[in-house]
This record gives structure tokens, C-alpha cells and sequence, in this order.
């Protein structure tokens, strides 16, 4: 977000992946863009890790180790500290049904592996403020 | 709504055919015309030697007459209605369109049939790309990997200014990504070889094959009584089309052979005729009461027939006794003193039971059910159980259980063990 006085709030991006490789081209396809880009890779420690790093959107892998994507997202929506949080998901299975049942657990887009960073970056920006 | 028999329509329809009048056809077969025109109107079920005198004065077969094949076809048809959806044919006439249309009958069955067998397959297939543990992880691989690449080999490209630090890690990415990616590759081509290889499975039920080689076989395979006549089966097993089956009708032939070693076939049919009773006989043997179930199920010309079920009731072994319709797949007739005895292991149940066919004819079901504990303390129960279904002795003080094949086709009104609606009543 720019403030008035020309210094930038630098918006916060959490990103939950399991795949290294891949955490660290999207890290640094939106820190390139400008965003602050944290990223952690298990499943089971993600809502906690969530809770006390407060990123202003957060990206979560489907298939994480120790918890789903959904199990995750449905603790954040019951969390009223987390429950207007936005959230990208990824998959790698990226079929209708998964894509009906992110939309359902209250994902605010949804994306399937291999995307392409340009759509990884048009998704991040309608999701970020600024 | 009354029960109908194909006999009695068949009666009419040939009598109509020959151009007699009721009071002519009754007179030649000595019966009333009254009684003629109840069973002509499946009101009344004909003896055996009524049958026979109308069948002379008919100038046809007997069995002609009887729901002998046709009752089997009707049974076929209404199961086809069932799964007919929208368009429900007219079900108060099978019958009618089984004695006019024969051939078109037998077509129609037949295509249900096949029918059954190609959803079977899709379904099969369906569940092999959803619920294959393998499939899934493989392509789960192989589309991570291609997201790694993508975007690493994207951002290489489109980035102008990149730093080397970034550029030489990039670098390294790639390269183990596409290494990945070609494991992957080769595992799901192995996968697909695979599969291709046994693509047969799933077109019949690997149970009903199994079913279909013992039915052949006449439910009792000779080479069992003597030692090491299980090898000679081998070729026969290997005739089988899937694996699953193979693998099924080895389990049951090892069974059928220590069945046949611990009762050999003369004391034993001595024994069966002395005791009557399977849980005697199995005390005689000092075997469990449903190893004598299936040997006395399988005796060379056994008119008897048999299920077994384990403990979620899924019948895992289906021999059809002659008259007594068992569900070809999909759960049967809760009613079936079967379910009793899983309820309550080794207590035996006894039931005479009148399937709701036409022909009317009752049973005298035996049930028992043995719980197995495989992995001792530590492991969990299992039961099987098993229902031994002969011809019952007619006995008229007698009122027999009501029961069904299984709820779909089943015509029973007011049933209280119903679990879905009937086909047979939609309507009525």
C-alpha cells in the first residue's frame, strides 16, 4: 500500500507449499513484484503459524504433509481472527471437483499446477491490497 | 394385487391358440371350468397333475406350461424395468410380452445383462482414475514437477536483470526437477502398461466368474476326493479371465479341498442321511457347521443351495437353489434368516421361507454364522455366515416367512424391512 509521504506498507504474502522448488519460484516471482514473501512448508503447524504471522494473503497448497488444504481452511474460517483472510489455493489434481469443494470451503481463487506466474501474479494482485 | 403365474397365462394363451373354450379344455383335463378360469387367471398355483393333464389335453410339454426358463426371463426383465428410469414399461404385462415375444424377450434380458456389465466397467474405471492411490500420487508427481519447471524456466526466461545467485539456484532447480519429472514419467507409463494388461478386469465380476466355473462344474469338483487332485484344476483356474477371479476360485478350491479331506463323500453322505441335521454332521467330522454347509451344498447332483455373507452381509458366495432367486449383485433380502444368524454367531436359525416368485414354493432355510479371530486378542473379529436353502416338505399348518431377493424387485406390499421402494409397486 503506498502511504502518502512516498514510503510503502509492503504487503504480506504467507505461502504454505511442500514443494520446495516451487515455493521458491512464486517467492520470488512476488517479492520481484513488491510483496513480502514468507513461506513454510508443513501442513499440521500452518494454522498456528498463520495466526501469529498475520500475512494479508495467504497461499496454500492443497496436499500439504500432516493436513489438507481444506482442513487448514475450514480452521481459519471458524477463527474469527482469521476469517476474513484471503486465500489462493493450489493444486496438483487440479479437477472440478477439487475446484467445487475449494470454492465451497470458502477459498477466494483457486489455482491448478503448472500455472503460469503470469496468472500467479494477476491472482495475487486482486487478492492483495495495495 | 394377486400373485400371477406365467403358467396360468400360458394355459389361456395356448388354449386360445387352439380356439377351445374354457368348458372344453376343462372337461378333457377332468377338472371344473371354474377352477380352469382361477388358473387361468393365476389365481389358483396347479399341481403337478393337473399340470400334466392340461399339458396332454394342450397338446404341449408340461414344462411347456411351467415358469421353468421364462420364470427366470421374467425375473430378468422386471430387473431391466428397474433400471429403466423415465421410461417405465408396462410391468403387469411381463408376462404376457414373455409368452407372446419370446425371442425379444430373451434380447432385451440378454442387453440388460450387458448392460450391467459395461456400467460395471465404466464404474470400475471411474473408481481406478479417483480412488487408485498409485495413479493419483504418480500424476501428483509428475504435475509438481511441471509446476516447478514451468514457473523456474519461466522466470529464468523473463527475467532480464536476474542475479546470479538467483539465476545459478534456478539453475540447479530445473535441473532436479527434471529429473523428477522423467521418474515420474516412466512410473506412470509402467502404471498404464499394467493396467492395459489386466484391462479385462472389472467386465464380469471377478465372483460372478468364479460362480459361473463352479456352476459349470456342477457345483462339485471331482478331482478334490482324491490326493493332489487340486493341481489338475490349475488349468482350468488359469482359463479364468482376471486375476482377481483366479485368485478367488484358488481360495475356494483350497477350501473345497480340505472340506473333502476331513468328509470323505460315502461316511459323509452316510452321516447326512443318519443325522439330517448339518450341526451333527459337522460334530460327526469334528468340523465347523459351514464346512459341512458347502460340502453338503456341493455333493455331486446337490440340490441344495447356498450363500455365505461376511460380517457387512455382502454375499461372498452364491449358489443358486432352483426356484429361490438370489440378487445378482447389490444387497439382499434383510429378511433371510442369513442376517439372524450374523447377529448371533453359532446359534443356528432355522426358518421355512416363501421367496415372493410366482411359483410360490417355500424353503426350508438353515443359517449359521462362525466368528474368526485371525490375529488372536490383538486383531479384530470376523464372521462369515452362511445359509443352506432346500425345497421345504409341504407342511399347510405352516405359515412361512415372507421373504425376497432384494428390495428393488421385490413385489412385497407393506414389508416392514423395506429400504427402498419396489419396482413391483410404483404405481399400484
Amino acid at each position: 500500500m503506498q502511504v502518502p509521504g512516498g514510503w510503502f506498507m509492503t504487503a504480506h504474502v504467507l505461502l504454505i507449499e511442500d514443494e520446495p522448488n516451487i515455493a521458491e519460484a512464486i517467492r520470488f516471482i512476488l517479492m520481484r513484484d513488491g510483496l513480502k514473501v514468507s513461506t513454510h512448508a508443513g501442513g499440521a503447524d500452518a494454522i498456528e503459524v498463520v495466526r501469529t504471522s498475520q500475512p494479508d494473503l495467504l497461499i496454500l497448497d492443497l496436499m500439504l504433509p500432516g493436513m489438507s488444504g481444506f482442513d487448514i481452511l475450514s480452521a481459519l474460517r471458524a477463527d474469527p481472527q482469521t476469517e476474513d483472510l484471503p486465500v489462493l489455493m493450489l493444486s496438483a489434481k487440479g479437477q472440478v471437483r477439487d475446484r467445487a469443494a475449494a470454492k465451497k470451503a470458502g477459498v477466494d481463487a483457486f489455482m491448478s499446477k503448472p500455472f503460469s506466474n503470469a496468472e500467479m501474479l494477476a491472482s495475487v494482485r486482486a487478492l492483495v491490497p495495495r | 394385487m394377486p400373485m400371477t403365474a406365467l403358467t396360468g397365462s400360458r394355459v389361456r394363451e395356448r388354449r386360445l391358440q387352439l380356439g377351445l373354450r374354457q368348458t372344453d379344455l376343462a372337461r378333457s383335463a377332468g377338472i371344473s371350468a371354474s377352477y380352469l378360469n382361477l388358473i387361468e387367471h393365476n389365481r389358483r398355483r396347479i399341481g403337478d397333475e393337473v399340470l400334466a393333464r392340461l399339458a396332454r389335453a394342450l397338446k404341449v410339454e408340461a414344462q411347456t406350461l411351467s415358469a421353468g426358463a421364462e420364470g427366470v426371463l421374467v425375473e430378468d426383465l422386471r430387473a431391466a424395468a428397474a433400471s429403466a428410469g423415465d421410461e417405465q414399461p408396462e410391468l403387469d404385462r411381463v408376462e404376457d410380452f414373455v409368452g407372446r415375444f419370446p425371442g425379444w424377450a430373451r434380447m432385451l434380458a440378454a442387453q440388460h445383462r450387458r448392460m450391467g456389465l459395461l456400467e460395471r466397467t465404466v464404474t470400475a474405471l471411474n473408481d481406478r482414475l479417483t480412488h487408485d492411490t498409485h495413479l493419483s500420487q504418480a500424476l501428483h508427481e509428475v504435475l509438481s514437477a511441471v509446476s516447478a519447471v514451468r514457473s523456474t524456466a519461466a522466470i529464468l526466461a523473463e527475467t532480464e536483470d536476474i542475479e546470479p545467485d538467483w539465476r545459478a539456484r534456478f539453475h540447479a532447480n530445473i535441473h532436479a526437477d527434471s529429473e523428477r519429472l522423467a521418474v515420474g514419467a516412466e512410473a506412470l507409463v509402467a502404471y498404464l502398461d499394467a493396467a492395459s494388461e489386466d484391462e479385462e478386469q472389472g467386465v464380469v465380476a471377478p465372483q460372478e466368474e468364479v460362480e459361473g466355473w463352479l456352476a459349470a462344474r456342477d457345483w462339485h469338483l471331482a478331482e478334490l476326493e482324491e490326493p493332489g487332485g487340486r493341481a489338475r484344476l490349475e488349468a482350468e483356474i488359469e482359463g479364468l479371465a482376471s486375476a482377481a477371479g483366479r485368485a478367488m476360485a484358488r481360495d475356494w478350491v483350497l477350501r473345497a479341498e480340505a472340506d473333502a479331506r476331513a468328509m470323505p463323500l460315502d461316511p459323509f453322505r452316510a452321516a447326512l442321511r443318519a443325522e439330517g441335521d448339518p450341526v451333527l454332521v459337522a460334530r460327526r467330522f469334528g468340523v465347523g457347521v459351514l464346512a459341512a454347509f458347502r460340502r453338503i451344498a456341493t455333493l455331486p447332483g446337490a440340490i441344495a443351495g447356498l450363500v455365505i455373507c461376511d460380517g457387512s452381509g455382502t454375499l461372498v458366495f452364491r449358489k443358486p437353489p432352483e426356484g429361490f432367486l438370489l440378487p445378482r449383485f447389490g444387497a439382499a433380502c434383510p429378511l433371510w434368516p442369513l442376517f439372524e444368524a450374523l447377529a448371533h454367531p453359532m446359534r443356528p436359525v432355522e426358518a421355512v421361507v416363501e421367496p415372493a416368485a410366482r411359483t410360490r414354493r417355500r424353503f426350508r432355510a438353515r443359517a449359521f454364522c462362525e466368528p474368526h479371530h485371525p490375529q488372536g486378542f490383538a486383531g479384530p473379529e470376523l464372521r462369515e455366515a452362511g445359509m443352506l436353502i432346500e425345497p421345504a416338505v409341504p407342511d399347510p399348518a405352516l405359515v412361512p416367512r415372507a421373504v425376497g431377493t432384494s428390495c428393488r424387485i421385490c413385489p412385497r406390499a407393506g414389508c416392514p424391512a423395506r429400504r427402498e421402494p419396489s419396482i413391483l409397486l410404483e404405481g399400484s
